[in-house]
């Protein structure tokens, strides 16, 4: 670049940001009919634990002789378990999900898994975030799915993803959410004048080329989901605090747009790792910590702008681990694991159903009770009031938690 | 009809990568079969990746916990260094069909294990046959010990078969759903039981695990083994529609004309012959028809490959390209699942077209890029020996980009010496918009176009024209 300077360069080729506001043109990108989803509030939060978060160390067995016997190094005390129900307790640094429970704002469900578990993260992650069996292979996933299912017409914000890349579970065959992790940044990337220029271009000409066509509306889309993000967005700063960790500040994220009023019915966010081979108590305990006190910041901050009716987050992790520990003092790839339903409208608050039974195991690992796919169904049914079948291919069982 | 410059862009950005501006002024005066010869004798030859060449392992059984983390960290380690050794390969070979048709089967037969030394010789093994006879590619790849173990053939013995190899091999790699019933599969899996391999990573076959009992497979009975299962597989017409179908997808046209695919399915199965077909392909009129011009989304790899190819780069951080391909979807060695990528449409979500649309213009300008990608656990796991060893926050995985590159502007700009200033904005734009009728107007582009000199119109309008929708597709 000899010949003009770099800021020269910048703004002439449109990577500057404009500082102009949502031009006229982009109204004609609204879908006519932008009200396409059921006119309610309800949003449902998916908080995804990554790498397997070991249940049994989360929600603890403490009158087990059992679960002492397997994990002899490892168990927690039964003085330090934040008793429940007087058999089960959460780990010591859950102190902000206990006050969740105890007001009943929780409900823990035991068990959950799926037939032929598969033990390698990519591999059960992937079932998770397309709700297949364990010997298929779905192209699209869950949410994505919803969103071909129950939002033609809709925009690209109907789900977010608080994150810089999108989620497997968020691409669906026609409609995708969106991945965001800075409301403000993205609206200053959609703000390069070269974008926007060409994207009015393409409003006039003609439309040959349908995967071009898909481009362009994909664009168009982003351009016209950041500005309508940003200007809702500066509706509400939360003054809550969060933890100043990556995962609470996607918190923070999330409950500003939920309140802020963004028509948006799923968001999506992840924590982790939690795959703890080696010297586990430490690190899960650093997590489980910021999700407990993630999560209580975020039931505070809703329920201060009394919005914590309309929401239901659940939790889920793509394995729990084995019941036996291993040697050094970790645990390895397990199978079935506990979820976490929270919520200002739960119809069971509490815990949902029996414990684990530690001697009855498949080869060292818990037997799961519930299909992951039950719940998916229940709450895609009864919250977001979706045809469910329709979404995950098949008709499952619903359970009673929502 | 195309002009003859767009014919040779067609066909090398489908069948190879794009050229270069000068090595297509070198071929203006050839006529489009000659072109085709060229592809085809360019790639002969077939170069092996080096970079993971080590014994396989000790037996994991008997290492320790923190050996078996150092290990995996070693082997996390030399899958990158594949990666990109095979990136750099893919940037400056001559040739490129061989290196396109490695990276279709390597979606094809997907698979991922933690041994750097068995990814490498799968795929070489398919880099090897990716133009030789389908037959050879199934059976190579069937008794590759990254299949063997990614597909759990190992778990496959006589008294408790494993199906999951059995399955795949017909579901994804051969006939496709709907062609064989759950019996074929137990049947077949029984046949593959005592395919092994051995810790030098050698294909080992099992007599006492073997079940030499009597299967029925597809209508026939007979004491079949994991050889004669395969051969039936390809008698199948199945095989050779599935095949083509996914190669006419992929080299072709997202949508199938149902005749042109039927007589190329026709054919293949005569010999199964990988390199004829794509000749027949690639030599028919109708592969330049404009309908299948411009319709295919580049994969983040070749959206990659084919910027440093157009523009020679030099990157300051060689581990760049993992960086690209992680933001935007598809890592090498590490396919989302063992049925690949699904490309096209699903390469393109609202960040990951931001993320492409911005790509060239901070790749020219040397300006860091905000995105994040997501964390694998092999990533997290190195991060968090990292955080143990009081590792610097620059070596985490998880960070974002700075693409540091120089670009050699200099011979892409005389690659254009001959062309009048009045018609440099159609020689620029008919060399890096492939769709038949680009949707932005020249007058909206020329308001980021620099014309101060020859020079900065060059560099301004390439980046501007990089910036567009259409150059993501080819």
């Amino acid at each position: 670049m000899e010949n003009f300077s770099r800021r020269d360069f910048l703004l002439r080729s449109g990577l500057a940001s404009a500082s102009l506001l949502m031009p006229r043109f982009l109204k004609a990108f609204q879908p006519a009919n932008s009200n396409i989803l059921p006119a309610s509030n309800e949003t449902l939060v998916v908080i995804q634990m990554s790498g397997g978060n070991d249940g049994l160390n989360t929600v603890i067995p403490y009158r087990n002789d059992d679960y002492y016997r397997l994990r002899p190094s490892l168990a927690i005390k039964q003085s330090d378990a934040l008793s429940l129900n007087g058999e089960l307790g959460f780990n010591p640094v859950m102190k902000a999900m206990k006050g969740l429970y105890d007001n009943g704002s929780m409900s823990i469900i035991n068990n959950v898994g799926y037939p032929n578990p598969d033990r390698s993260h990519f591999r059960s992650m992937d079932i998770w975030q397309t709700a297949s069996a364990a010997d298929k292979y779905l192209q699209t996933g869950w949410i994505g799915r919803y969103l071909d299912n129950e939002c033609a017409g809709c925009e690209g914000y109907s789900a977010i993803e608080a994150d810089d890349t999108l989620s497997f579970a968020m691409k669906g065959l026609n409609r995708k959410g969106m991945a965001i992790s800075d409301p403000k940044r993205l609206y200053q990337d959609s703000q390069r004048k070269i974008l926007r220029d060409i994207s009015a271009d393409y409003m006039v000409a003609k439309h040959e080329n349908n995967t071009l066509d898909y481009l362009y509306k994909t664009q168009a889309q982003t351009i016209s989901s950041a500005d309508y993000i940003y200007q809702k967005f500066n509706n509400y700063r939360s003054t809550t605090d969060y933890p100043q960790t990556e995962f609470g500040k996607n918190l923070k994220t999330i409950s500003e747009l939920i309140i802020s009023g963004i028509d948006t019915r799923v968001y999506y966010v992840s924590i982790g790792s939690f795959d703890t081979h080696v010297g586990q108590k430490g690190r899960q305990e650093k997590l489980l910590q910021e999700l407990s006190d993630g999560l209580g910041s975020f039931v505070k901050d809703l329920q201060q702008n009394n919005r914590f009716k309309d929401v239901l987050v659940m939790t889920f992790s793509e394995f729990g681990r084995r019941v036996k520990q291993n040697g050094s003092n970790g645990t390895d790839h397990g199978t079935a694991n506990n979820m976490f339903l929270l919520g200002g409208s739960l119809s069971k608050p509490g815990i949902f159903n029996e414990a684990a039974n530690l001697a009855d195991l498949d080869e060292g690992d818990l037997k799961y009770h519930i299909d992951f796919r039950s719940i998916y169904a229940t709450v895609l049914k009864r919250w977001l009031d979706a045809n469910d079948a329709a979404v995950l291919g098949s008709q499952f069982d619903y359970v009673n938690v929502v | 009809m195309l002009s003859n410059q767009k014919k040779i862009q067609h066909l090398y950005s489908r069948a190879g990568f794009m050229l270069s501006p000068a090595e297509i002024s070198a071929m203006a005066q050839m006529d489009i079969k000659e072109v085709v010869n060229k592809l085809f004798n360019d790639s002969h030859t077939s170069t092996d990746l080096q970079s993971a060449k080590t014994a396989l392992r000790q037996d994991m059984k008997d290492m320790t916990e923190e050996e078996k983390k150092e290990f995996r960290k070693e082997q996390g380690k030399r899958v990158k260094a594949l990666n990109i050794e095979w990136m750099n390969q893919m940037v400056s070979t001559k040739a490129v069909l061989r290196e396109k048709m490695t990276l279709f089967w390597h979606g094809h037969f997907a698979s991922r294990s933690i041994f750097a030394m068995l990814d490498m010789n799968l795929n070489n093994a398919m880099r090897q046959n990716a133009l030789g006879k389908f037959s050879d590619m199934l059976t190579e790849v069937s008794k590759s010990p990254a299949m063997l173990l990614f597909l759990n053939n190992q778990q496959n013995r006589k008294k408790s078969p494993n199906e999951n190899f059995a399955r795949e091999v017909m579901e994804l790699f051969t006939m496709g759903r709907g062609n064989y019933t759950e019996d074929d599969i137990k049947n077949a899996a029984r046949a593959f039981t005592g395919w092994r391999f051995n810790l030098k990573g050698e294909f080992e076959y099992k007599e006492d695990q073997h079940d030499d009992g009597d299967k029925t497979f597809l209508g026939k009975t007979g004491n079949f083994n994991g050889d004669d299962i395969l051969k039936m597989i390809l008698e199948q017409p199945e095989t050779a529609n599935y095949i083509t179908r996914k190669i006419y997808k992929y080299f072709v046209n997202e949508t199938i004309d149902e005749d042109t695919c039927k007589m190329l399915a026709d054919k293949f199965r005569e010999d199964y012959d990988i390199n004829r077909l794509m000749y027949i392909i690639f030599s028919s009129d109708w592969f330049y028809d404009e309908k299948n011009v411009g319709t295919h989304i580049k994969s983040p790899v070749e959206l990659m490959v084919n910027l440093q190819r157009t523009i020679s780069l030099q990157l300051a951080d060689p581990m760049a390209p993992l960086y690209v391909q992680k933001i935007l979807g598809q890592v090498l060695f590490f396919p989302p699942n063992v049925a690949g990528w699904p490309g096209c449409k699903d390469w393109i979500d609202s960040s990951s077209l931001m993320f492409r649309v911005s790509l060239p213009g901070f790749l020219f300008n040397n300006v860091t890029m905000e995105a994040k990608p997501k964390e694998s656990p092999e990533d997290a796991e190195h991060k968090m020996m990292a955080a143990d060893e009081q590792m610097p926050e620059s070596e985490a995985p998880r960070k974002v980009g700075k693409l540091s590159v120089t670009a050699d502007w200099d011979t892409y700009i005389n690659a254009f010496s001959n062309i009048k200033n009045e018609n440099l904005y159609d020689a620029i734009s008919e060399y890096l918009i492939q769709t038949p009728s680009p949707q932005f107007k020249e007058d909206t582009l020329s308001k980021y176009v620099i014309k101060d000199t020859r020079e900065s119109f060059i560099k301004t309008l390439t980046v501007a024209l990089m910036s567009v929708p259409e150059y993501q597709m080819c």
